[in-house]
């Protein structure tokens, strides 16, 4: 609420810092404004900079650590006797502070101390909402009359706010950077994690994947396996599938209406490959698991093939037919790129049309084209609904195209769904196998891209 | 010196048979490639047909009409299951033994008491009174009457015994089960039950997911993409971040899932489940597909309206705030629909940060738990009964129109405002 009521303050005190800065630089000059330095509005943001950002940084920070310090006010002034435990125990204790304090009922009886801690948080957090509440707001209005404060004729108000304007779009553009770092970052350290419980050549040597784990030492099973091998290949089955049903169909489709197809025709198929290109992967999994899957399987089992009725076959299918726009319209665009000369050259040498796509176009084209193919597969190994919704879960190393198989991504989605505790070697495994698949689709990307770029300014 | 009769090689039989071939396979080329066309429009046929086929019907629901007497004594005990099934009864005065009746409870939904409940809280007044109310049947009722389910397999094989299909062609006979609209769908959360679970709480899921990434992701990439731009000069560092954010749109969805989960989650705390995080991870998902589309516009904005503006002694801020981005904006505009439109689409990444939880409740704030349309969909697709099939395909209609619209509007702005320099 007080939450609410300062971002209202902030919001009030901004627009009316703007007005103020307006009519004051206005009223500085007796309103003969061509003696100013800048416009009115320029003194108006610059009031209504120095009103909303420093309350905003403020605010921003206040949030950041609010939770963490007062947290630790609370374990501080709990008895030693509940403090006094490992990292875990003490980690499921905040948990139960936090779920009362919320009124979440923990399901079992807890200790009238963490009662007590819990309204001990309750009352800090009020305090502490009150307090930001109360600092914000008067630093706003500090910022509000500084800013006022210092506008003259002479004020370079426009150079300033353009260089906080400036500093704002740099930061944005940063925004890109620090998601890498953080992709990179939180995978790392909990792959990292992981790795120190299970060996990163046993993960990525192994030959056999059953991460369940016992929840006791002494049950039987109790350790789990993490070879990626068979995951691996069972991403790679499915990637294969998919691109022989997808390489073909979408080469050939960029190449007819590129090369082929008259305008008219072309603005009618375009649509069709831009809808397949917009149907949701959950969409095709439904369409995978539903209507693919009993289909092979029926075909295959009137030819006296045993289908599995979780077949890569189907899943693989069914991905290809969604890459089919992809390759096809990155085709398109490495065809396009082809010289008109090189096709005229081919046509006065008395080349047919099929001639000239097949060894001139195809040829000059050909590592756009590859580049294309591998940002295919590359997107193919990252799928994740249409395998988790019509591949199997069990690790076959098989190359069988009718059995079932998972796949890396599969894995990650099984494994992170639902409650888990977070530092179990299952959980974070999921991380071991994220940063996998995050190395593999980078370097596919970053050759590929590099590839179509250099292809690019050849015929430039 | 006499001209020999004999034929330019350009005319002998083994030109004119290569001449064929080569016609031949011209011919056989320009096939496959309609041949791809066509089955990549075979596919999206299918693909369509078998989800409309699937689920038209969901948005009809068999209702049966019950001629309900309030008894005032009933009411206060709460006991409206009584109530309805005594309606039940009075139209089967035939059926007196225990199993008879039994069979006649398990065709009305488990929902149908609560639905009475709610018209009594409406309108206490009718309390007493003997009123003719619709309520649901049992979604095996519904199917069964929706001819889902076969009459010619043997009793035990079926889901419904012969009792229960006598009961049901007598009340269809009667015009008391009828089919009609099924608003259920449009209004309910999520539910185990497939006659009582409905879109709604998803698609305010949907809406609040999007807001967060739209709110975020919109003016942090145009600001992105101005700065790169127009601003940004062209050094080692620029060079790293447009590198950056083409690799960025490159990686799989799932791994923003798991960033989200290790940071949104795991370092700052926000709560599981909620839209709040579902939209930040969304938003840093799309992030690169604004910025990149967001460039395209700027760059299609001739450079003479900069120069005019900066000839008449504008900042270059204020050259880009008054004439390039208002001339971008159709263009930026465009690319955030197509962005918001993958981003309402996408699923793997909200799996991961625990969107993926039964909520009965609509979510209505930031912090609720909820889930969207396409977990929806996809948690649906899971249950067996074949009523969730029929409304799994119904959700994934709606998804589609949902998504057809955005991107109808997008076209239609690209048209309208599409300007040629």
């Amino acid at each position: 609420m007080q939450i609410t009521v300062l971002v209202l303050i902030l919001a009030l005190l901004t627009v009316s810092g703007y007005q103020m800065g307006r009519s004051r630089a206005a009223a500085s000059v007796g309103g003969r404004l061509v003696e100013l330095h800048s416009v009115p509005s320029y003194h108006g943001f610059y009031v209504a900079l120095w009103a909303g950002l420093p309350a905003l940084f403020l605010f921003a920070l206040w949030t950041a650590s609010e939770g963490w310090l007062i947290m630790r006010m609370v374990m501080s002034a709990l008895p030693d006797r509940l403090v006094a435990g490992d990292p875990q125990t003490l980690n499921l204790l905040k948990a139960d502070i936090l779920n009362i304090a919320h009124g979440i009922s923990t399901g079992r009886d807890v200790d009238p101390a963490v009662t007590a801690a819990a309204a001990h948080y309750n009352s800090l957090r009020a305090i502490s909402d009150w307090s930001l509440l109360a600092i914000g707001a008067s630093l706003a209005v500090a910022g509000l009359a500084y800013g006022r404060q210092c506008i003259s004729p002479d004020l370079r108000a426009r150079n300033r706010v353009e260089r906080v304007v400036n500093i704002g779009l740099v930061v944005c553009s940063m925004v890109a950077i620090l998601t890498t770092i953080g992709i990179v970052l939180s995978l790392l350290f909990e792959a990292m994690r992981f790795f120190s419980v299970v060996s990163p050549i046993d993960f990525l040597l192994g030959t056999h994947w059953s991460p369940q784990m016992a929840m006791r030492a002494d049950q039987v099973g109790s350790s789990g396996s993490f070879g990626v091998i068979p995951l691996f290949t069972g991403t790679l089955l499915i990637t294969a599938i998919a691109m022989i049903v997808a390489v073909p169909v979408g080469l050939m489709s960029a190449i007819y209406m590129s090369e082929y197809a008259n305008p008219n025709v072309r603005t009618w198929l375009k649509p069709i490959l831009e809808i397949l290109a917009g149907i949701p992967t959950v969409v095709y999994g439904f369409f995978a698991a539903l209507t693919m899957a009993p289909f092979v399987r029926s075909i295959g089992h009137s030819i006296g093939l045993d289908v599995s009725s979780e077949s890569a076959l189907s899943a693989g299918i069914v991905m290809g037919v969604m890459i089919i726009p992809f390759v096809s319209s990155l085709s398109d665009d490495v065809i396009n790129a082809v010289p008109q000369a090189l096709r005229d050259g081919s046509y006065g040498l008395g080349a047919t049309k099929s001639e000239t796509i097949r060894q001139v176009v195809i040829p000059a084209a050909l590592p756009g084209i590859v580049a294309a193919i591998m940002l295919a597969v590359s997107r193919a190994i990252g799928e994740t609904m249409i395998v988790t919704m019509a591949s199997g879960l069990t690790a076959n190393l098989t190359a069988n195209p009718l059995d079932a198989v998972t796949t890396v991504t599969t894995q990650i989605a099984t494994l992170l769904v639902g409650d888990q505790e977070f530092d179990s070697p299952k959980t974070l495994s999921a991380f071991g196998l994220g940063l996998v698949l995050f190395v593999v689709t980078l370097s596919l990307n970053m050759v590929a891209l590099r590839v179509v770029q250099k292809y690019r300014e050849k015929y430039d | 010196m006499t001209v020999t009769a004999s034929k330019s090689h350009y005319q002998s039989e083994e030109f004119a048979r290569r001449l064929r071939g080569r016609y031949a396979a011209e011919r056989n080329f320009k096939i496959a490639g309609i041949a791809a066309l066509a089955l990549a429009s075979l596919m999206l046929v299918v693909l369509l047909t078998s989800i409309v086929s699937k689920g038209y019907t969901a948005f009809q629901q068999a209702q049966v009409r019950l001629e309900v007497t309030l008894d005032k004594a009933q009411v206060e005990e709460r006991n409206y299951t009584a109530i309805l099934r005594q309606a039940l009864y009075a139209q089967f005065p035939q059926i007196t033994d225990r199993t008879g009746k039994r069979t006649l409870n398990e065709l009305l939904s488990s929902g149908a008491p609560y639905e009475l409940e709610a018209l009594v809280k409406q309108n206490p007044a009718i309390v007493g009174t003997t009123q003719t109310v619709w309520v649901r049947v049992d979604d095996e009722v519904d199917q069964f009457v929706k001819g889902n389910f076969s009459r010619s397999a043997p009793e035990s094989e079926r889901r419904l015994n012969d009792a229960k299909i006598a009961a049901i062609d007598a009340m269809v006979a009667k015009g008391t089960l009828v089919q009609a609209f099924n608003t259920t769908l449009f209004s309910a959360g999520d539910s185990r039950e497939a006659e009582q679970a409905g879109i709604w709480g998803a698609i305010v899921g949907s809406m609040l997911t999007l807001t967060v990434t739209m709110l975020l992701s919109v003016p942090i990439g145009v600001a992105a993409a101005v700065y790169l731009e127009e601003f940004a000069p062209k050094n080692k560092w620029t060079d790293l971040i447009e590198v950056n954010i083409n690799n960025l749109a490159a990686v799989p969805s799932i791994i923003f899932g798991l960033l989200g989960l290790a940071v949104f989650l795991g370092f700052f705390g926000l709560p599981r489940s909620a839209p709040l995080v579902g939209g930040l991870v969304m938003a840093l998902m799309t992030l690169p597909v604004i910025i990149i589309s967001a460039r395209v516009a700027l760059k299609s904005v001739p450079p003479s309206i900069r120069e005019a503006a900066l000839g008449i002694g504008a900042s270059p801020l204020q050259t880009v705030t008054h004439h390039v981005l208002p001339l971008a904006m159709p263009g930026i505009l465009t690319g955030t629909i197509i962005g918001m439109a993958r981003a309402l689409g996408e699923t793997a990444p909200l799996l991961m940060i625990g969107m993926v939880a039964f909520i009965v409740d609509i979510p209505h704030g930031l912090t609720d738990s909820a889930t969207v349309l396409p977990v929806q969909i996809y948690m649906w697709a899971d249950s067996p009964e074949r009523a969730f099939t029929e409304r799994t395909s119904a959700a994934i209609m709606i998804l589609l129109g949902f998504l057809i619209l955005m991107n109808g509007l997008a076209v239609f702005l690209r048209k309208k405002f599409e300007r040629r320099w």
